[in-house]
């Protein structure tokens, strides 16, 4: 079988396309999740399912030339917007084929060819780049769309309503897309944010909606106006997705065995799995279920077969003019 | 032939690389204006979508600039004082010169910052005062301090053509000097050490402005018959290792001094770097602001904590009885 790729333009334009990548997300985080528990990748990940209608709506509203910047949550994000999973996975296990030869790991996680400025290990940092990389498309004159996604722990970083405000003052083509899941890792978001999402970048002129983030159609509407609006010289958009996530913040978080969420309040969303409403718009999805799961057993095989990176070249690619640092304790 | 001051060459460095290359474009508070000198007139010559005034949100839009050198551009932001690096830590170190490697060598950040007045501006106080280029060197920033007009048009160029970030500190204490021109300034390329006086006793290793008073220490001793090399690294990262290990080599006795805090700071650096790998006939001397050293405001406190040349002149005289 071969693999889509990018390159055969975006592939979300119908609703089995979305549902496919909504599948194809959340078998990727179950496959992360099995190669966590495993040791394969260590360090852990932070876990996107229950949140892929986010990714999937706002990514099938967006072009090959438009851009985004991730989270600490980004497999999602990335995977949307078209990167091949093969190398994402090699990516998370440290290998040399991965999207960054194994030097950027799952918060980090980058395809500039496809426009994914990268994931952030930092809350709200990309928020600032993606709004250079809109000034750089206005600068340049070309339509480009840059968007932002953040989580709402990210409503409280100083930064990202610096952001807002230059967006705003500039009329730059940046669509803000809040992944409001209620919790910053255990911080519920109703004790933390003060006023509302949607204030904050109404506050800064930013025409704000709420959006049912558990449905990747009404995400897709919302992102395609917010899109448009943007691309058509308008200025940013706000956009806040009610989402939620079903697993813990982190890996780690099963085996510290924290508790800040109801049992009933995870089961109430997961009722409202975007899986199931995304599979609701199709026939039969069994044929994509097939073709995806085919597909992230090769991506396994792909992942898990490649090679580790050579110690010895640890340092490569810290420098982009090639400048060679000196060897510490170690050479 | 003519005078041109350290902030003019600022001014033309950045003009020229305006003109050359559309991608090149300006950031910063007050710059429209030109407020701190080196961005005087831009606006009008080059319009304020490349020469952007910038509300006062540093930690956005030096975000912004790493946004966009990532989309292509090559912007230089101007920071109206030393102690505005610490806001932006994140976006400068964590971010634009984490970008290479973490991409496994996708991503580009040719992000300049120009700082047109570090360390002491007499009378500025604590918050206003720093020489914090320690930090970013320790951190593998590119790192310049230029001592004069001509170093500071050069690697000024230098630093807006680099593909990675580079942070250009301009003492506030060499503004004042000038430099005698004629045609065209040369680009100075990055990491390259400039020996401004040659000499065979010591060689004194002069971090930006402080070149000068070496100089004229120098130009003293000389009439005691003391040779001293005056060393100029210009380029704290990558510093000129192997420019130094020739002036050791030649003089066997060193002594660094620089305008920023002692502890981990450059000139312990330098020291060390010439303790394990040159041969050294004296213990080598460091003159430095103390640990942890917070300006105070009255004159005689701020002078009293600067590195100056009578300080200078006794530690080359230490390192000489050996
Ligand atoms: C500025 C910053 N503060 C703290 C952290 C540690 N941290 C990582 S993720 C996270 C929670 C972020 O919550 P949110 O933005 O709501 O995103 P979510 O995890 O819910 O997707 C925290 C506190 C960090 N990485 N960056």
């Amino acid at each position: 079988m071969r693999l889509r790729t990018p390159a055969d333009g975006v592939c979300l334009e119908s609703p089995a396309d979305r549902y496919r990548m909504v599948r194809l997300i959340r078998g990727f985080e179950e496959l992360a999740l099995e190669l966590v528990r495993s040791g394969d990748i260590v360090g852990g990940t932070h876990p996107y399912i229950g949140q892929e209608a986010v990714a999937v709506g706002v990514c099938s509203a967006l072009r090959p030339e438009d851009q985004l910047t991730s989270t600490h949550r980004g497999h999602g994000h990335v995977l949307a917007k078209g990167a091949d999973p093969a190398r994402l996975l090699a990516e998370l296990l440290g290998r040399t084929t991965g999207l960054n030869k194994g030097r950027g790991g799952s918060m980090h996680a980058a395809d500039l060819s496809l426009g994914i400025l990268g994931a952030n290990g930092i809350v709200g940092a990309g928020a600032p780049i993606a709004v250079g990389a809109a000034w750089a498309a206005q600068l340049a004159g070309e339509q480009r769309v840059v968007v932002s996604f953040f989580g709402d722990g990210a409503l409280n970083q100083g930064v990202l309503l610096e952001s807002f405000n230059l967006a705003a003052m500039w009329q730059l083509p940046v669509v803000f897309v809040c992944e409001n899941n209620g919790y910053a890792t255990t911080l519920p978001a109703a004790v933390a944010v003060a006023g509302t999402a949607l204030g904050r970048a109404e506050a800064f002129g930013i025409p704000a909606v709420a959006v049912d983030g558990m449905d990747t159609e009404a995400v897709r509407e919302a992102a395609l106006q917010a899109a448009a609006r943007a691309r058509s010289g308008g200025g940013p958009v706000f956009l806040e997705c009610r989402t939620y996530r079903f697993e813990g913040h982190h890996t780690m978080e099963r085996r510290l065995k924290v508790d800040y969420r109801p049992a009933e309040e995870i089961a109430a969303w997961r009722e409202r799995d975007p899986l199931l409403r995304a599979a609701a718009l199709i026939g039969d999805p069994t044929a994509l279920d097939q073709e995806v799961s085919e597909q992230l057993a090769q991506a396994r095989e792909f992942a898990l077969n490649s090679p580790a990176p050579d110690p010895a070249g640890a340092c490569d690619h810290l420098y982009a003019s090639g400048l060679r640092p000196r060897a510490g304790a170690v050479a | 032939m003519s005078w041109l001051s350290y902030t003019k060459a600022l001014n033309r460095a950045l003009a020229d690389a305006l003109a050359d290359d559309p991608s090149v474009c300006l950031l910063g508070e007050d710059i429209g204006a030109g407020l701190a000198g080196p961005t005087l007139g831009l606006q009008k010559r080059f319009g304020a979508s490349r020469v952007v005034d910038t509300p006062l949100s540093e930690q956005g839009f030096t975000g912004v600039a790493v946004g966009a050198a990532l989309a292509g551009l090559r912007p230089v932001i101007e920071f109206q004082i030393p102690a505005l690096l610490f806001l932006v830590f994140e976006q400068l170190v964590n971010q634009a010169h984490k970008f290479s490697l973490m991409t496994g060598g996708q991503a580009s950040v040719p992000l300049t910052c120009l700082v047109p007045g570090s360390g002491s501006r007499d009378g500025w106080a604590g918050q206003h005062s720093d020489h914090p280029y320690g930090l970013f060197a320790h951190m593998g920033v590119k790192t310049v301090v230029p001592a004069t007009p001509t170093d500071a048009y050069g690697l000024l160029r230098s630093a807006i053509a680099d593909p990675d970030p580079v942070v250009v500190f301009a003492p506030a204490a060499a503004l004042g000097v000038r430099d005698d021109v004629t045609g065209p300034l040369p680009v100075i390329p990055l990491g390259r050490a400039r020996v401004h006086r040659p000499g065979t006793d010591v060689t004194v290793v002069a971090v930006g402005h402080l070149v000068h008073e070496a100089l004229a220490l120098a130009t003293e001793l000389a009439e005691d018959g003391v040779s001293v090399e005056v060393f100029d690294p210009r380029t704290l990262y990558p510093f000129d290792w192997e420019a130094l290990g020739a002036s050791l080599e030649k003089t066997g006795r060193l002594v660094v001094i620089d305008d920023s805090n002692r502890s981990c700071g450059i000139g312990a650096e330098i020291l060390a770097t010439a303790a394990e790998q040159y041969r050294l006939t004296a213990p080598p001397r460091r003159i430095t602001r103390p640990d942890g050293a917070v300006l105070p405001f009255a004159r005689e406190l701020d002078r009293a904590l600067q590195p100056g040349r009578d300080q200078l002149r006794h530690a080359v005289h230490a390192v000489l009885k050996h």
